[in-house]
């Protein structure tokens, strides 16, 4: 559940968030405040926002309206402390770097220009590393990874980052059930530090699970609330239009 | 043992032996982040572009690396800029735009008297020309180059390994990568006068790709990359004098066959290296980009 025991400077202000491609309007409307260790769970139809939402909070794509915010600053100031978790598939697993090295990253910002991760780094690395179950697996090559476990490595490296925001795109993509455990329960560990935790899934199955409140897009923002009071057939309906019908079947 | 001191004997051999050292060192160095960056067609554009300045000041009877940096900067700084508006589809903006330039270049040089013979030497290099001038020049540049690439090392990892997380993290990746077109261009341009503008883009290809066969680090490949870009041009320089075959050719032909042997060869990734496996039952766990197929290790 929320826990908003962190410091109010963290809290998230997302006011009349507007993102555009082009001509095009990709999402609308987007008003919120996230409390400090809040989970929250973005959900809508494909195309519906989600990836955009979390990007433009990310600083990866600039809203054409609208501000965001993290405690008084803007969040691009902030940068540093908002850990981003690109889809799988947006990264090149072919590239010649070990799970160590893919956790280190997470670090590279602290340490400004010019300055390399040091031996405390690594400990904090190692660290993340043996959280996630992947301990002695570091030197290992991230071609060699399944999916699920890929997945980890990228999230030992958002808490290397010692962010106050964490970004998950469609993290349960292609992750099996034993990891999925280890995911609730760093997503949970995350939230116990005060971290605020959004995740843009299509998996409607995880929103009840792992989230405090729920966010529903198409294009614009539908609903906002508590997981519980939010996470109602009549606000899937209004989301998802004709495809709740089927969610409905298959519960 | 003759055939490797008859040749140094000559000065002309000598300057030649420096510069392909420079240059291998150089190519091989900056190539890695072309081929994980993705940037070997823009590579190939900016090779082309620069060609223009090339001519110009070879006509003003300037050294050619002049005109040529002139033209790498503003090409460039062009291809950021062409990047980050999208109304044209970009790679087509710079095929048609980088295609115009060399073709520019052809027609200036055709207006002069007897161009065939320059127009050889200006597209495929001339390293037994190499004069002490433009050696001193390679390892200035070459320097620079070194230093700014291996200072940024950890960002210029970041930005083509995960770009966005990179952005999401407050990097400036758009100047983080036009600074890379910029390394890349200073790259090609001193290093025209070894391979020439129509083969420069294989030296910087080739080397980190064969290299990449090799290793699974990036330490190790950057290394690696360099042995082989520096050790080809050598190799190839020598084969070139004794073959009496066009130097800048005989290089890149030389790192093809590097490459070549080290696809087959290679202990990971190589051709043979994966029969072997099939062989043994065990698979070779490898997931490209995109491959949907779970493997657990244990």
């Amino acid at each position: 559940m929320a826990q908003p025991g962190g410091s109010p400077d963290a809290t998230l202000h997302l006011r009349d968030i507007e993102v555009s491609y082009g001509a095009s309007l990709a999402l609308g409307g987007v008003t919120a405040d996230v409390l400090p260790g809040t989970v929250v769970g973005v959900i809508g139809p494909n195309g519906s926002g989600k990836s955009t939402l979390l990007k433009a909070i990310a600083g990866v794509l600039s809203p054409s309206r609208g501000t965001i915010r993290l405690g008084a600053q803007d969040i691009r100031e902030r940068a540093a402390q908002v850990a981003f978790v690109p889809q799988r598939e947006e990264v090149n697993w072919d590239f010649p770097v070990t799970a160590r090295d893919v956790v280190l990253m997470g670090r590279y910002r602290s340490k400004g220009w010019l300055r390399w991760p040091g031996a405390a780094d690594r400990r904090m690395a190692e660290s993340a590393l043996e959280r996630l179950g992947l301990s002695g697996m570091g030197d290992r090559h991230i071609s060699q990874f399944s999916g699920g476990q890929q997945q980890r490595i990228f999230l030992a490296r958002a808490m290397v980052q010692e962010p106050l925001v964490v970004l998950l795109d469609e993290p349960f993509t292609g992750v099996d059930v034993t990891n999925r455990k280890v995911f609730h329960e760093t997503i949970q560990e995350f939230a116990r530090r005060g971290i605020i935790v959004m995740i843009a899934t299509h998996e409607l199955g995880e929103v009840q699970e792992t989230t405090d409140f729920v966010m529903c897009l198409n294009r614009r923002m539908v609903a906002f609330g508590p997981t519980p009071a939010t996470y109602t057939p009549e606000n899937l309906r209004a989301t998802f239009g004709g495809q709740v019908a089927v969610f409905e079947a298959s519960r | 043992m003759s055939y490797i001191t008859e040749p140094l004997s000559y000065p002309f051999m000598q300057r030649a032996l420096i510069e392909v050292m420079i240059v291998g060192t150089l190519c091989g160095l900056v190539g890695c982040f072309v081929v994980l960056r993705g940037l070997a067609f823009i590579g190939d554009a900016l090779a082309h572009a620069v060609f223009p300045g090339v001519v110009l000041s070879y006509l003003a009877g300037r050294s050619i690396m002049i005109g040529a940096f002139a033209f790498g900067l503003i090409t460039a700084l062009g291809i950021g800029i062409l990047s980050r508006t999208r109304r044209v589809s970009e790679d087509s903006a710079i095929g048609v735009i980088f295609a115009a330039f060399f073709a520019l270049g052809v027609v200036i040089i055709s207006r002069q008297g007897g161009f065939r013979k320059d127009l050889g030497s200006l597209l495929f290099g001339n390293i037994l020309g190499v004069s002490a001038t433009d050696v001193w020049a390679t390892l200035i540049v070459g320097a620079i180059v070194v230093v700014i690439l291996l200072a940024l090392l950890k960002e210029f990892t970041l930005v083509a390994f995960d770009p966005t997380m990179a952005r999401s993290a407050g990097y400036p990746v758009f100047a983080l990568d036009v600074l890379m077109l910029l390394l890349v261009s200073a790259t090609i341009v001193v290093s025209l006068q070894t391979v020439g503008n129509i083969l420069i883009l294989a030296l910087i290809v080739t080397p980190p790709a064969a290299a990449r066969l090799l290793t699974d680090r990036l330490g190790r490949m950057m290394v690696a990359s360099v042995g082989i870009a520096a050790g080809s041009g050598v190799v190839g320089l020598f084969i070139s004098y004794h073959a009496a075959t066009a130097g800048g050719a005989t290089i890149v032909l030389t790192s093809t066959a590097v490459f070549l042997i080290a696809l087959v060869f290679a202990p990971n990734h190589g051709v043979l290296a994966g029969r072997w496996a099939r062989r043994r039952g065990r698979h070779h766990v490898h997931h490209y980009h995109g491959a949907g197929e779970e493997v657990e290790l244990h």
